[in-house]
């Protein structure tokens, strides 16, 4: 069975997958910024850890093979398919407070991502402390051996997507990312879709 | 139906990011200062705050008041400081290293760098800092990293995080990303992390400067990617001393865009606390 989610541009979406499950997030349109956080279903204090995730493989970013590791040390998903090829997870979220740092103090009354996920945890009986870092797939962050690090021009195609398959039963909760300061989602955010496979 | 948006909006706004990356980018590393000298210097005694000394495998927990100096020094070799930095009037507001290393372009936090909150304001003041090797990306040690040294006594920073946490009335689910100091990792070409080990020499130490009331978590464990990780790592001094006046040219308040509009952003939070 699978269950298909059309998430429209700029907006927020939660849903379990189940040990087993694959779930496959897809970039409809192309260069479309998708923040995204992991709850182990049963316990939300154990949640994605990008630091431990990062580390445990020895590489900056997230692609085929990367498997998420938790707060707890344990592995919540793998990556299983990626079409587009690589995935940020240093760069967190846009928020309207970083925002007036990074573009100016009149941005500050602009959606964000961060505006998504405290909606979005609320349903689930979280709050602004239980924002983890996120991963941002389709984002395009490279990092420099001297430290520079940037938002890129996207590189996924109409289309893309990733699976990762559930190690254990997971809370996804994801912002369909709305920044139009920044090239993440080509300046125009897009709608996106989330499918959940047995 | 989804409504893109027109070709004007996206090039206005394209164009107006490309100059802030321009400016971002060209910036670093060109205009930062050199590391500063080692040893670190005498502070007068009627300067001093506090004193501590952090065993290693050990952490501890302080508060900071705005403009106050954190000085770290590891005694000895094999000592990564992680720190987590929350706000003592509001503990949902902590440290928020995805967006210090977004909003100032760079991983490489060093001398006139900054470490932001979560909500747009600055932290904590990198002031002065002999090495430059610190990590912001790969966290510390774990019961899992440590696991494979047999040593059962081994200790690792994630339980020392979250045991100072509760001793700051916190749970695991308040630790962010943790900062390491004294962990010279860095990125590769292809992605892969590299341990510069080169980069430290004893004696390296750092400041940090409080821009708000803190709360401050430090834990004294080798980083899980440096090859002595199985080892117990040499003390760490810590000192608090007195807050000075800032001058209106400070580095880390003036040295970027964005680092001026996080001290606004502090500005308009001390104005809505005392109207």
């Amino acid at each position: 069975m699978t269950e298909t989610f059309d998430i429209p541009a700029e907006k927020p979406w939660s849903g379990i997958v189940k040990k087993g499950q694959t779930i496959r997030i897809e970039d409809t349109y192309g260069q479309q910024a998708i923040d995204t956080l992991f709850y182990r279903a049963d316990d939300f204090g154990e949640r994605y850890s990008s630091q431990d995730t990062l580390r445990a493989q020895g590489t900056a970013y997230i692609t085929t093979g990367s498997k998420l590791m938790s707060s707890e040390g344990r592995v919540m998903l793998t990556v299983t398919a990626d079409t587009s090829g690589r995935h940020d997870t240093s760069a967190g979220c846009c928020s309207c407070e970083s925002n007036t740092v990074r573009f100016g103090h009149e941005t500050l009354y602009q959606h964000a991502c961060r505006e998504n996920f405290i909606m979005e945890l609320s349903r689930h009986g979280m709050t602004k402390r239980d924002i983890a870092a996120n991963i941002n797939f389709f984002m395009n962050v490279p990092i420099s051996a001297n430290g520079a690090m940037t938002v890129d021009d996207g590189i996924s195609a109409p289309g893309d997507h990733v699976e990762l398959v559930a190690e254990m039963d997971v809370l996804c909760v994801i912002s369909n990312c709305p920044q139009i300061n920044n090239p993440c989602n080509g300046f125009d955010p897009t709608p996106i879709r989330v499918l959940i496979k047995d | 139906m989804h409504v893109h948006r027109t070709p004007e909006q996206i090039a206005a706004d394209r164009q107006r990011y490309e100059e802030h990356q321009r400016i971002g980018l060209e910036f670093s590393p060109a205009t930062l200062p050199t590391p500063t000298p080692r040893p670190a210097p005498e502070v007068e005694p009627g300067e001093i705050l506090a004193s501590e000394t952090v065993p290693g495998g050990w952490y501890t927990t302080l508060r900071l008041s705005p403009g106050e100096i954190l000085r770290v020094a590891p005694r000895g070799a094999g000592s990564a400081v992680a720190l987590a930095a929350w706000s003592a009037a509001d503990t949902s507001e902590r440290m928020n290293l995805p967006d210090t290393v977004k909003l100032q372009w760079t991983t490489e936090l060093k001398k006139g760098r900054v470490i932001f909150s979560d909500m747009g304001r600055v932290m904590l003041s990198i002031v002065e800092d002999s090495s430059g090797a610190h990590d912001a990306l790969t966290g510390g040690s774990t019961a899992a990293t440590v696991q494979q040294y047999d040593d059962p006594k081994l200790r690792n920073t994630r339980d020392n995080m979250v045991l100072a946490a509760a001793k700051l009335g916190l749970g695991r689910g308040d630790i962010p990303p943790l900062f390491n100091l004294f962990a010279p990792v860095r990125v590769q070409a292809e992605g892969q992390f590299e341990w510069r080990g080169g980069m430290l020499t004893e004696g390296d130490w750092v400041e940090l400067r409080a821009e708000m009331d803190l709360l401050i978590a430090i834990s004294n464990c080798p980083h899980p990617l440096d090859p002595r990780a199985g080892e117990v790592p040499d003390a760490v001094d810590l000192m608090r001393i007195k807050a000075t006046p800032v001058p209106d040219d400070d580095l880390c308040r003036t040295a970027t865009a964005e680092a001026v509009r996080g001290f606004e952003n502090n500005a308009k939070m001390e104005g809505q606390r005392h109207d």
